[in-house]
């Protein structure tokens, strides 16, 4: 037998035993299969609350083997409690490789961001979804949300998006944007900032979203087209951001506001922290960075 | 040899990971339709079924999965008592029943409407087929597009069922609902999801 059985006898291997592997992988499957169409699967209880993502972690555990090399983030940064979590989970059940660096990953669990560095063919990018039902806050019963999306009705999605300009003069909605998968299915792209959104377009890594307490798998496979939803006279429009990274002195990326007293002082840094500290490495600085560097 | 002992024996050598590298060539298939993944030969059922085949029912098959034979397949006793042993799916009374259908002869195959093609609420509900083919590149080439190609892909598998690229455009046609196809063969295998559209006209 392999050494890994012999390391991690108390578990299978990735914690799920076989038969809930089977039946995750035949959800994954169908899920690549109608891109954007969100397939109940029969989510077991992990050693984790609901929303600490057993979604991502289930599908993670099904497709992860022993050559696998695995990223975790959790609002794009490597070393926050979440990531940590399930990164010292995966190496403890599954013994596989772990990186923070996105280029050397070759499975990515996410909560609510994108990297920044553009995925590779071949990479696949496991979403925690807390709500997978696009359509839930304007339908609450899955009845008729399911319904809507057989008859591809999607209307009243860009009614709650029109009511955005309505109230705001622009489309105020700045996080789990509605994207249409392939011209077909209205999907949520979970928590993400919009900013994110155009990443997910004709990208050539492989996304699979788990939703764990909803018990939903669904999946964008590579080179599919994934469209925010707009209108022609307010086109679909990213955040930007009037400064650059206060370390790194990126822009095009996605920036947190962090505040640093309690006279209004604050800074912008980047989100991706991989992303930031390559950045860093190469030499870029930001206006902050001399001083982090002195203390 | 005998019959039990012929069921028993030809499973996956490590059960958890060689299942575990059939998925993941089946889902980097269906993933990006038209790729070729070989190396999958891991499992050593009894003819007619190939090991390739056989590997792709392992990974994927159990109780909860009825799986429905073509003629060629359900008429051996051997394969029949071979699948049941390691699988433990039931055979499906009807095709439709099924959630997988193993074909070892394709130009003989049943229409594809006869499979089970899901619901237009739940398209997941449908079956997926795994055909065996003698090889991948040799047949009349079907030039494919769609989610997963970045620009076209190409594959050429033999034999097929009759009227095959009439049948697909058909297939397609109903999506969501529809059948999603697997292909195995020595090359190894490949994949097409009912989203995937054939672009080459039938000869």
């Amino acid at each position: 037998m392999n050494a890994h059985t012999d390391n991690i006898a108390q578990y299978n291997f990735a914690y799920l035993d076989e038969q809930t592997k089977r039946m995750i992988r035949r959800a994954i499957l169908k899920a690549i299969a109608i891109p954007g169409y969100q397939v109940p699967f029969a989510s077991r209880e992990m050693p984790m609350p609901y929303g600490w993502g057993t979604g991502g972690v289930q599908v993670t555990a099904s497709v992860i083997g022993t050559d696998d090399v695995l990223k975790v983030i959790d609002q794009g940064a490597d070393d926050t409690t979440n990531a940590v979590s399930i990164r010292a989970f995966f190496q403890k059940v599954a013994n596989v490789e772990v990186t923070t660096h996105t280029a050397d990953a070759t499975i990515i669990q996410t909560r609510h961001r994108i990297p920044e560095e553009p995925l590779n063919a071949g990479q696949v990018l496991v979403y925690q979804v807390p709500i997978p039902e696009p359509l839930r806050f304007l339908e609450p019963r899955e009845t008729e949300t399911r319904k809507m999306h057989a008859l591809e009705e999607y209307g009243l999605m860009h009614v709650k998006l029109y009511e955005d300009i309505a109230q705001h003069g622009h489309i105020a909605t700045t996080f789990a944007y509605p994207v249409k998968v392939e011209g077909r299915y209205v999907m949520d792209p979970s928590p993400t900032p919009k900013f994110d959104n155009p990443k997910m377009h004709m990208s050539k890594a492989l996304q699979l979203f788990g939703a764990g307490r909803e018990k939903r798998i669904y999946a964008v496979p590579p080179y599919t087209r994934v469209e925010s939803l707009d209108f022609e006279d307010h086109p679909f429009e990213v955040q930007t951001f009037d400064e650059p990274c206060a370390l790194c002195g990126g822009t095009d990326v996605y920036l947190d506001e962090v505040v640093l007293d309690d006279r209004g002082g604050r800074m912008f840094v980047c989100s991706d922290t991989d992303n930031c500290e390559a950045r860093r490495a190469e030499g870029h600085r930001g206006h902050l960075s001399g001083e982090e560097a002195a203390t | 040899m005998t019959l039990d002992s012929i069921a028993i024996e030809g499973g996956f050598q490590n059960p958890v990971f060689d299942a575990q590298t059939i998925f993941r060539a089946v889902m980097q298939a269906m993933a990006e339709p038209g790729t070729i993944h070989k190396g999958i030969a891991l499992a050593k059922p009894p003819a007619p079924l190939t090991p390739e085949a056989a590997a792709v029912a392992l990974a994927l098959c159990d109780q909860d999965t009825p799986i429905w034979l073509d003629p060629a397949l359900a008429g051996d006793e051997a394969v029949r008592a071979w699948l049941a042993f390691h699988t433990g799916a039931p055979l499906a009374n009807t095709p439709a029943d099924a959630h997988f259908i193993l074909a070892a002869d394709p130009e003989h195959l049943i229409g594809l409407e006869n499979f089970a093609q899901g619901s237009q609420e739940y398209p997941d509900r449908s079956a997926t087929l795994v055909l065996q083919v003698n090889d991948l590149s040799g047949g009349e080439e079907l030039v494919l597009d769609g989610p997963g190609i970045e620009n076209e892909a190409r594959l050429a598998p033999r034999p097929m069922p009759r009227h095959f690229t009439r049948q697909w455009a058909q297939n397609h046609a109903r999506f969501p609902r529809g059948i999603d196809l697997i292909l195995v063969s020595r090359e190894g295998l490949a994949a097409l999801p009912r989203s995937t559209r054939i672009t080459s006209q039938e000869a």
